[in-house]
């Protein structure tokens, strides 16, 4: 078995390196549908971070009537908090407000006069509430909006800005459907391109196999080395797709960081660029190996 | 050993061979003429399982043939050493790679793949030539190759298809030489050939075949055109 092992890979090796037009030919191929997807995943980090950036700025604040005792006020804080939907509750006490406010303002002149001159904190403690999924802001908010709960809060921001939450939160939701239909469309694409030129590459050694038939090589034996080939061809496509990447990516990276600031492209793509490799070499041998299993099989009838 | 019972094989309506029937016993040197179109090859290709018969058994051992299915086929053909006309050699190996590979498809030790395939291929007159690529050899050269891989794994039957068909006299009587050596060592030889001279000098048994059947069988027969 070890023997007939050997006797498949070294004949692989030589196919492929016998063939060398046609394997540099198929890695070519094979190198751009595995652009294709490694781009998807970089667009997929970025886009997702843009997503998860814009969600960060979604939340509902609740503010709390004057007379709120600060215990009732972390007794609905902890009450959120047991809430499924919920990710985060922050209490902001009446001076952490004022603090806020003022580093939010520090050389309005006119508004810290007023603060002056009304002498005591105007502003009241409130709760900030973040959920997982942008969509459950408004069993939050109604939860917010129960009768029970009217004694103690004043307003819950989400009713003032009811419509654009939801409207950015469907548009997230598109975004993210959007974005994994066209990962799986230009996934197929490059797969079915991929697919194509190993066919054709094997379509070149048809006699050839019918030959090995005759001499009377097993199933196993005429298709090992096509497929020791595929794997050949994606080891290579998956290894020049990382290298061609390198530096597409340090020149783009400092453009996304003007559209996203919270975004280092070029840092995610070396601190991950292991796993990218590995994507890729899957995504590459997979194709390879798979394509050559199904073209090869066509040829072994008869 | 190899038996023929009533095969038939026809291509929609054209019925290329005719309820064949016939015996060949091991050790037998037998010859296969007629006419372009007589139905030879397609009793070769039945034989070695590359077409299946549309009616009747062919025997080979303890194979029949016409039952065996794709994944079975590879086990009888590695009891038979074949040859045909276009040498069908493995275009990107060399002489000595592509009698290498016919031993190492059938399982044998490297040791014995070593120690073998040079005696083969000296054995059919390669000469110097073993580690070129088919490409670079001359057709005599080619079918050389092809015979030392056909006899290499020491098949029960070497079946040679027109082998000569695209060599001059003198390569062409080097290789019935050959293939005469190889019987007279006691492997079975089937010959489908049209050549008359051939087939005259050999003085040994003879299957003439016409419009798909079998018309004369005959103990050192002759060519006999009609």
């Amino acid at each position: 078995m070890l023997t007939t092992f050997y006797r498949i890979v070294k004949y692989g090796i030589q196919n492929f390196s016998r063939n060398y037009l046609v394997s540099i030919a198929t890695i070519l191929v094979l190198l751009l549908a595995v652009i294709v997807f490694e781009s998807l995943i970089l667009f997929g980090v970025v886009g997702q971070k843009a997503i998860s950036l814009v969600q960060d700025k979604i939340d509902i604040s609740v503010d709390f009537r004057e007379t709120v005792s600060e215990d009732e006020m972390l007794n609905l804080k902890s009450s959120l908090e047991t809430l499924t939907e919920v990710k985060e509750v922050e209490y902001v006490s009446r001076d952490e407000a004022l603090v806020r406010f003022k580093d939010r303002h520090p050389s309005d002149s006119d508004i810290a006069k007023a603060l002056e001159e009304i002498g005591d904190n105007p502003l009241r403690a409130s709760l900030n509430i973040k959920a997982f999924n942008p969509n459950d802001y408004s069993s939050i908010a109604s939860y917010l909006n129960n009768e029970s709960l009217s004694g103690i809060i004043e307003t819950v921001s989400y009713n003032q800005n009811q419509l654009v939450i939801d409207r950015l939160a469907k548009i997230m939701d598109v975004g993210r459907q959007a974005g994994f239909l066209l990962t799986v469309i230009l996934a197929v694409v490059a797969s079915i391109v991929s697919f194509n030129t190993i066919l054709l590459a094997i379509y070149s050694s048809k006699d050839e196999i019918g030959i090995m038939r005759l001499v009377g090589a097993s199933n196993m034996f005429i298709r090992g080395p096509y497929i020791v080939v595929g794997a050949i061809y994606g080891v290579f496509s998956a290894l020049a797709g990382v290298i061609l990447t390198i530096p597409f990516v340090y020149f783009v990276s400092p453009y996304v960081s003007i559209l996203i600031p919270e975004m280092n492209l070029w840092g995610y793509f070396t601190g991950n660029i292991f796993a990218i490799f590995g994507y890729n070499l899957l995504f590459a041998v997979l194709i390879g190996v798979v394509s050559s299993f199904v073209v090869v099989r066509r040829y072994l009838r008869g | 050993m190899i038996t023929f019972n009533n095969v038939s094989k026809k291509y929609g309506d054209n019925e290329v061979v005719r309820e064949a029937s016939f015996k060949i016993n091991p050790g037998e040197f037998v010859s296969l003429v007629g006419k372009s179109g007589a139905g030879k090859s397609t009793l070769i290709k039945m034989l070695i399982g590359e077409e299946r018969p549309s009616k009747g058994r062919i025997i080979f051992g303890q194979y029949e043939v016409n039952k065996l299915n794709d994944k079975e086929l590879p086990e009888l053909r590695r009891h038979m050493g074949i040859i045909f006309q276009d040498f069908r050699l493995l275009p990107k190996k060399t002489a000595h790679e592509n009698v290498v590979f016919a031993m190492e498809v059938a399982g044998r030790p490297q040791r014995e793949i070593e120690e073998v395939t040079p005696q083969v291929l000296d054995l059919v007159g390669l000469g110097t030539k073993t580690q070129n690529f088919i490409h670079e050899l001359s057709g005599g050269e080619r079918q050389r190759v092809a015979i030392a891989r056909a006899m290499v794994n020491h098949p029960d039957v070497i079946i040679a298809d027109e082998p000569t068909g695209n060599l001059d006299p003198i390569n062409t009587w080097g290789i019935i030489n050959l293939l005469m050596k190889i019987n007279e060592l006691g492997t079975t030889v089937i010959l489908a050939t049209h050549n008359k001279e051939i087939v005259n000098q050999l003085e040994h048994r003879v299957i003439s075949m016409e419009d798909g059947k079998i018309i004369r069988d005959e103990e050192k027969g002759k060519y006999i055109l009609v």
